[in-house]
Formats: C-alpha cells, sequence, structure tokens
C-alpha cells in the first residue's frame, strides 16, 4: 500500500493541480494493475461495504493506547475524522508488512464472514504493521468512507495524460456501472467496453458565474437565454427501452424519480436529455426544500408523488438515436429539442423557456424579478457554442441574482473538521429576537485565513464557556451573512431555515447593537 | 513558592518573575523565544545563548546577565539555576530551590535529542510547571532520523521534478534543524532573519551546515532546485511566489493531523516540532515526581484532566505564553 499512500499523501498536502497530477502520474507508473482499478472503484464510488463497526473500532484503539473515552473524544475533535484519530493514538508500528491495496481490499471484503473476534484479530494486527498514513487510509477503507482529495476533472486529466487520450473519452470511459473483474484497467480507460454501456452519460457542460458587465459579452441576440433553475441538474438517458438518470454528482438517481423515468419509457426514440428536476405544482416551480423532501428515501409513496409532483425542465439534447449531438451549436440541438418536444411532450418532460429580450436592459430587469418565479437568476448560452466537456469559460454563464444578506453576531464556535480542524471555524450566527439572540444559522466558509487567525485569537479570549468542543463566544463579533433562500422552518428556534447561509464578510464596522431582529427577516420569505 | 500573577509567574520570596510579560525589575528567562522573552524589563538572567538572542531581539542596550547550566545564582536567599530545556539553543527549565522546597519552571521544552540544542535535562523536584502545546495522544513524533529521512526524500523527489524545495519554520530553532537534516543534500539559501539567528548558533560553537543568503528581492532564479528556508511570515508572501518552480513544506508539529496539512495548503507537511509530544509530556512529568503540577499554554484543560485522573495533582494556569510565537504554529 505504499505507492498508494504516498499518493494520498500527496494528493492531501497540495492544492496545487499540477503538483497533484504529478503525484497521479507518478502513482499511474508505479503502481500495480489491482491498485490502479481501486484507485478508480473508490473514485467512482465503488466502495466496499463496511463489514467492521466503527464503534468498535473505536473501542479496540482505546484499549490498545490505553487512554480513557473522554480524552479519545478530545482527540477526536481536534482531528475531526474518526479514522485517522485512530490511527494517531496507536503506537507506532511493531513491524512493517508490505501488501498492495487490493490485498487488504480484499481480505476487508472477506470479512463479513468473520466473528468479531476475528475481526479484532485482523484489524489490530494490521494497525501493528502499517505506518500512520497506511493505517489511516486501512481504517477509512474499513469504515467505507474513503474520499480522494483531488477533483474528477485533475483525475481524469491525469489518465488522459498518461494514456494520451481526450479527457472526454476518459470520462465516458470510466464513468458508469464497470463491474471490477469485467474488464483491466487499460481496457477500462481506453474504452474497450463504452458501446456495451447504455447507461454511460456525458460528462455535464458547466457554466462560469458572470462576473462582469453583460454588455460585454456582445449582442444580446447572440445568447439563449433561460432562468437558472434552483433543483437538481439530472442528464436523462433512454436507450434500448432502458432508462437512467444521472445527478450532477454522478449518481444514479433513476429510481428516486419513477415519473420521470416512465414519462421517458414512452417515448418511441433514444436520446439523452440535461435538463433541471423540479418540483412543479399548480403551474408553479416550488423551492428547493420541496425537493429535499423527495431525495434519498427508499420509497417514494403514492401520496408524495402527488403532493410533491416532479417535472424536468428539459433544456439540451445531447444524443439522438445513437447519434453524438454535442458538438452542433446549441441553436441547432435547441431546434431538435423543440421539436422532439412538440411530439412527445405532456406528463413531467417539459421544454425549459428561454427569454427573449430585446436588450441588456431589459434582461436585468427580468434577472432582478426571477425570485418571483423561484429561480435563482439566468443562463445564458451562446448560441453557436457545443455542449463542453466540463467548464469552458466564454460560451456559458451563471448570471445570478445577489444573495440576500443580513448582519448577525457570533455565539458559538467550534473546530472544523477534516483541512480545517486546527481552528475554530465554525461558526453560530444570532440575530435580535426582541432582548434576545437567537441562532439563526451555520456557516464554515468566506473567511480568509489571516480573518480566521483574528476570530481565533478573539474566541481563545473571549470564551465564556466550554461545553465539548463548543465555545459560547461573548456576543461582539458582527458578519455579513449571505444566504440563497429563506423559508419557514419549524426545526429552527429562530422559525426560518437559509440556504447556502455562508460568511460574506466581516462587519468590523458594526457592533452588536446593529444586528438584524427576526421580524424583519421574516419578511424576505415569500 | 510561585503566584500567577497579571505580570507573570512570580517566585516569592526570590522577588523575581520568570518569562513575565508586562514589565518587572529582575526577568528570569527561560528562552529567546518572543513570547517568553519580552521587551521591558529592568534587568533579564539568562543562559549565556540565549544573551545574543535577546539583544538581537530586545537591543542591544538591554541590562543582561548570562550564567552557564548548573551554575547557582543566590537571589533573596533563593538558591537559582538553570538547566537543559531541550527546545531550542540556550532553552533552559528554571530550578528554584528555597529552605530545601524545589520549584521548577520549564518553559518549553522536548525530550528528542535534536542535536543542536543541550538534551533535556530531568529534575526532580515539589512542584513542576509545563507546556502542554500538544498535550493530547495524537502526537507521536517520529525519531529524528526518520524525520530527517523524509525531508531528505521530499528534496530529493523534487530535484528529480526540476523544483526547488522551500521549507517554511520559525526562524529561531526549527530552521537550523532543517538546515541539519539536509546537510550535504543540496546547497542551502536562508533568508536573512534566519541568518541572524545562525549566528548566535556559530558563536556558541555550534556547527551548522554552509549557507547561502538569500535576498528575494533580488533576482531568485539562481534558487532553483535548491533548499529555501524561510519563517512562517512569508509563507504566502508574493516575493515566495517569484521563486522558480517551488513546492513549499511547513515543517511543525501541527502537521501530524492530516486537517492542519490540507488547512495550510502548502505543498508538504512534516510534523517535526520543538515541543514535546504527549508521551514526551508524561514522561517528563512523571519522572519530574513533582507532588503538584501546573500546566500552561496548549492543552492546558485536557492534559491537567489527564494529569488528576492518573493520580497527579495538576492545575491548569492561564498565561500568556504561545500566543504571539507565529501564526503558523506556536512553535
Ligand atoms: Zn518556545
Ligand atoms: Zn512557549
Amino acid at each position: 500500500m505504499k505507492t498508494f499512500a504516498t499518493l494520498i499523501n500527496a494528493l492531501d498536502s497540495t492544492n496545487k493541480t499540477n503538483l497533484k497530477l504529478e503525484a497521479l502520474m507518478h502513482f499511474l507508473a508505479e503502481a500495480e494493475e489491482g491498485d490502479k482499478m481501486w484507485l478508480l472503484a473508490l473514485f467512482t464510488g465503488k466502495r466496499p461495504k463496511r463489514n467492521v463497526n466503527t464503534a468498535l473500532m473505536r473501542q479496540w484503539a482505546m484499549e490498545i493506547a490505553g487512554i480513557p473515552e473522554w480524552l479519545f473524544l478530545e482527540s477526536y475533535s481536534s482531528v475531526g475524522d474518526l479514522g485517522e484519530t485512530i490511527s494517531l493514538i496507536l503506537p507506532a508500528p511493531e513491524q512493517y508488512t508490505e501488501r498492495s491495496l487490493s490485498e487488504w481490499m480484499q481480505q476487508i471484503a472477506t470479512l463479513d464472514k468473520a466473528t468479531e473476534a476475528e475481526k479484532k484479530t485482523f484489524v489490530t494486527e494490521a494497525w501493528r504493521s502499517l505506518t500512520h498514513t497506511e493505517r489511516f487510509i486501512f481504517n477509512k477503507l474499513l469504515g467505507g468512507s474513503f474520499r480522494l482529495g483531488v477533483s474528477a476533472q485533475t483525475l481524469i486529466n491525469a489518465l488522459a495524460r498518461y494514456y494520451n487520450m481526450e479527457a472526454n473519452a476518459v470520462t465516458h470511459s470510466i464513468m458508469g456501472d464497470w463491474q471490477m473483474d469485467a474488464v483491466t484497467f487499460d481496457e477500462l480507460v481506453q474504452g474497450a467496453y463504452t458501446d456495451t454501456q447504455l447507461s454511460k452519460p456525458y460528462p455535464f457542460c458547466l457554466a462560469y458565474p458572470l462576473e462582469k458587465e453583460p454588455e460585454e459579452l456582445g449582442p444580446v441576440q447572440d445568447w439563449q437565454v433561460e432562468y437558472k433553475w434552483d433543483g437538481i441538474r439530472g442528464q436523462l438517458i433512454r436507450r434500448n427501452d432502458e432508462v437512467f438518470i444521472w445527478s450532477r454528482g454522478e449518481e444514479l438517481i433513476t429510481e428516486q424519480f419513477p415519473e420521470i423515468k416512465a414519462a421517458l419509457l414512452q417515448w418511441p426514440v433514444n436520446v439523452v436529455l440535461d435538463g433541471e428536476l423540479l418540483v412543479f405544482k399548480d403551474g408553479q416551480v416550488l423551492n428547493f426544500s420541496a425537493l429535499q423532501q423527495r431525495l434519498n428515501r427508499k420509497n417514494i409513496s403514492a401520496k408524495m408523488l402527488q403532493e410533491l409532483p416532479v417535472v424536468c425542465f428539459v433544456y439540451d439534447l445531447l444524443e439522438l438515436d445513437g447519434k453524438d449531438l454535442r458538438n452542433l451549436p446549441i441553436k441547432e440541438r435547441r431546434s431538435m429539442l423543440e421539436e422532439l418536444l412538440r411530439q412527445y411532450a405532456g406528463g413531467p418532460l417539459m421544454l425549459c423557456h428561454t427569454i427573449a429580450a430585446v436588450d441588456w436592459e431589459a434582461l436585468k430587469s427580468i434577472r432582478q424579478e426571477s425570485r418571483s418565479v423561484n429561480s435563482e437568476g439566468l443562463m445564458l448560452k451562446h448560441k453557436d457554442s457545443p455542449y463542453h466537456t466540463g467548464r469552458k469559460k466564454g460560451d456559458w454563464w451563471k448570471w445570478k441574482i445577489d444573495p440576500y444578506t443580513i448582519d448577525a453576531v457570533l455565539i458559538y464556535a467550534q473546530k472544523g473538521s477534516g483541512r480545517r480542524s486546527a481552528y475554530y471555524t465554525d461558526y453560530t450566527f444570532a440575530v435580535r429576537k426582541g432582548d434576545e439572540l437567537v441562532s439563526i444559522a451555520k456557516a464554515y466558509s468566506g473567511l480568509t485565513d489571516k480573518e480566521i487567525q483574528e476570530v481565533n485569537r478573539y474566541i481563545n479570549q473571549h470564551a465564556i464557556e466550554k461545553f465539548g468542543p463548543v465555545r459560547t463566544v461573548k456576543p461582539e463579533l458582527v458578519f455579513e451573512i449571505a444566504f440563497e433562500g429563506i423559508s419557514f422552518s419549524n426545526r429552527h428556534k429562530s422559525g426560518v431555515a437559509l440556504r447556502f447561509p455562508r460568511i460574506a464578510r466581516w462587519r468590523k464596522d458594526k457592533t452588536a447593537a446593529e444586528i438584524d431582529d427576526i421580524e424583519e427577516i421574516k419578511k424576505m420569505i415569500r | 513558592m510561585l503566584q500567577f500573577t497579571p505580570k507573570g509567574i512570580l517566585c516569592v520570596p526570590g522577588g523575581f518573575y520568570i518569562d513575565p510579560w508586562k514589565p518587572v525589575d529582575l526577568a528570569v528567562i527561560t528562552h529567546g523565544h518572543s513570547d517568553h522573552a519580552r521587551w521591558g524589563m529592568k534587568k533579564y538572567l539568562c543562559h549565556h545563548y540565549t544573551v545574543p538572542i535577546l539583544k538581537s531581539r530586545l537591543g542591544t542596550d538591554i541590562a543582561v546577565q548570562g550564567i552557564a547550566y548548573g551554575e547557582p545564582v543566590t537571589i533573596n536567599g533563593v538558591q537559582v539555576s538553570l538547566h537543559p530545556a531541550g527546545h531550542i539553543i540556550g532553552s533552559a527549565q528554571v530550578r528554584m530551590e528555597y529552605k530545601g522546597y524545589v520549584v521548577v519552571v520549564s518553559g518549553d521544552y522536548k525530550v528528542q535529542d535534536d542535536g543542536l540544542s543541550d538534551p533535556l535535562e530531568i529534575l526532580r523536584c515539589h512542584e513542576f510547571v509545563t507546556e502542554s502545546t500538544f498535550g493530547l495522544p495524537i502526537y507521536n513524533w517520529q525519531s529524528v532520523a526518520a524525520q530527517h529521512t523524509q525531508l531528505q526524500e521530499w528534496v530529493a523527489g523534487n530535484r528529480a521534478n526540476g523544483k526547488t524545495s522551500v521549507f517554511i519554520g520559525y526562524s529561531l530553532g526549527k530552521a537550523q534543524r532543517i538546515m541539519k537534516a539536509l546537510e550535504g543534500i543540496a546547497p542551502i539559501h536562508v533568508h536573512y532573519s534566519i541568518a541572524v539567528l545562525n549566528q548566535a548558533y556559530e558563536s556558541a560553537g555550534i556547527q551548522l551546515p554552509d549557507y547561502a543568503i538569500a535576498d528575494l528581492r533580488e533576482d531568485v532564479k539562481h534558487l532553483a532546485q535548491d533548499i529555501v528556508i524561510l519563517p512562517p511570515s512569508l509563507l504566502d508572501a508574493q516575493v515566495t511566489r517569484k521563486i522558480p518552480d517551488m513546492a513549499n513544506a511547513i515543517c511543525s508539529g501541527w502537521m501530524q493531523v492530516r486537517g492542519a496539512r490540507r488547512w495550510r495548503s502548502a505543498d508538504a507537511g512534516f510534523a517535526i516540532s520543538d515541543h514535546a509530544d504527549w508521551p514526551g509530556l508524561l514522561d517528563t512529568v512523571k519522572a519530574t515526581g513533582a507532588e503538584k503540577v501546573y500546566v500552561t499554554h496548549g492543552q492546558t484543560a485536557v492534559f491537567t484532566k489527564y494529569l488528576n485522573e492518573i493520580g497527579i495533582a495538576a492545575e491548569e494556569v492561564t498565561t500568556r505564553f504561545g500566543e504571539e510565537e507565529e501564526s503558523v504554529e506556536p512553535s
């Protein structure tokens, strides 16, 4: 596992893409076949199922390290990751055994039939024979929660460079439903199995946020304009009487949307569509919290289908009758899409409307009003643009409305987990409710390193109360909190839930007396 | 015998303070780090090796007396002596004996022998004041030899990829350890602020590897593929980014944790510290035989609780140590 550990260590430590790429190339050159397969498997979410209970692992580790539970928990709260905490508190390894990643994975897989005592022997012996980093990886694999510190794009670029292929082709090859034992690594990456894979999605074409004035984009007539919907982006695939729905996170979500699946199966043609899954009721798009209730359920009841009906606003056509259309300009794809929907529409597959405007001024006022239809702004797609692989600057822009903002005061702080575990970076903010404070949001991001250090100094000096890892802070620091949406909520003390709250800036110019009042904030809800 | 006052740790019968943070008449200084050696004292008493460090930090006009390890000085009837703490050059534990009662203030210390500072001396005492910077069982340092190998391998890998190895470490203590670890591997360049402190080592007769002073304001092309050592303040600086094809590494005990490595977003992080790790703290406290332990900067609450649980009477003490050492880490 040494080669794999070296890779993980390198990926973890740097945030420079070129260094990550170098580390991956090095791994591809050095690692054995099985380990490379596992890299892809882990990356594409083919994790082995958890065969050892993490509570047991924790118990065994405390036993070996000889520390009490509270001390283990203090360590855990400082590290932020259970598998890593265990790897760090154990005594240094007694001897070192080199086994490849795939050997370890095979052994882990056989554990499902093992007794608890056998599991304990296996795990504690592994701990005794692995270095810190390898122990950590082993624990994560065992717990079924391993994640690689690299983006899909970087991994794909490394594979593409290594095999001298196009990134696009690599993505196509490795996404989807391949079985580890059925292919070799080279064959898999080079696409030997592509044709037989009906479910294979295309990489999504992504848009950049528009940060300049829209006038700089040239005449408004060159652009296809749509509302930007706040739902789930989905790729709908219908090939040979089968339907697959992929989310942008490369997850298959077909079964979560039976109404979409059924409707697409009715179509007499094979297509791949790109669109937005939304709850749509009485002629209106409902906000994301409605859609959220439909997600991650084992069974979707008839009642749920009726109360929260999902539709897909389709905005692009990627494949028709087995033909890849992505290189056609969107204006041509659009007219083919309109024709298709004219013929087969009805039910939950709907054409995503385009917006025509005489000039950018007119479009600006439409954008300002986009919240009235529960949209978060506009999408601008150049009429000559192909369907790119991933993100490419210039052809597609998302032109979101400015977020909502409120001023709130910091009341609790907690050390972050993962990469932020050394500092208090998880903050809870409150607003006024008459003379009292009521917590309204948690936010993790938005400050610079320097600001975080300054806030940390404040927390260390002004913590009123320590409760486990949580520090109650004297309410003095005021921050502007930005968020994308707001709705009523019974689960929050404040009575409202914010969507995507984050710290917009530190308002050093404001005192706690100047923060917002909850009653005023509720007026933002429509 | 000790009193923890708003000015600092007071030796009551002796009438002097140890590492005070407010101006006092007589300050006994454990070592030259800025949170332990502060400006404004009428008189300073420290180890010989710390004298030039204090002068370069606080001004040549300060009144400072240097003494050797183990050399007793009597102050108002208290017998005071300094003993190696193994933290950095000249770092000392302050031993105070009054009417047969012995109290030791250890300042910052480490158990590992880094080959540069005099190794930690265990002192039997009635009361012991300990730091707790890394007072959690997740902190277990690798051997010094293994640490050196790690650094050497990283530099070799960088050179193979045509990269310049830039190390970030505190200029007093850490920088010299990095130099020593990399002796003979590749040419070493250090920032001016480090070179100044290197002189303190050299004047004490400690051999450091050859080095050149890197002036980042000038042309830096000649640094390519070499080793460059910079203080933490330059980690994200504009001048640092000019260094050709650089890969940067932070050397600090905090780098033991993956989260901290990722958070600091350098290209590599090495857990190399001038503080004691968890077993180091525990072993030292036990070995002193102290019946009362005071825990200062770091994981004070956790370490105090644990000591009490294992039957060593301990108490948490609030000091201002650890707060100014540096932004990247309390070194
Ligand atoms: Zn120090
Ligand atoms: Zn200190």
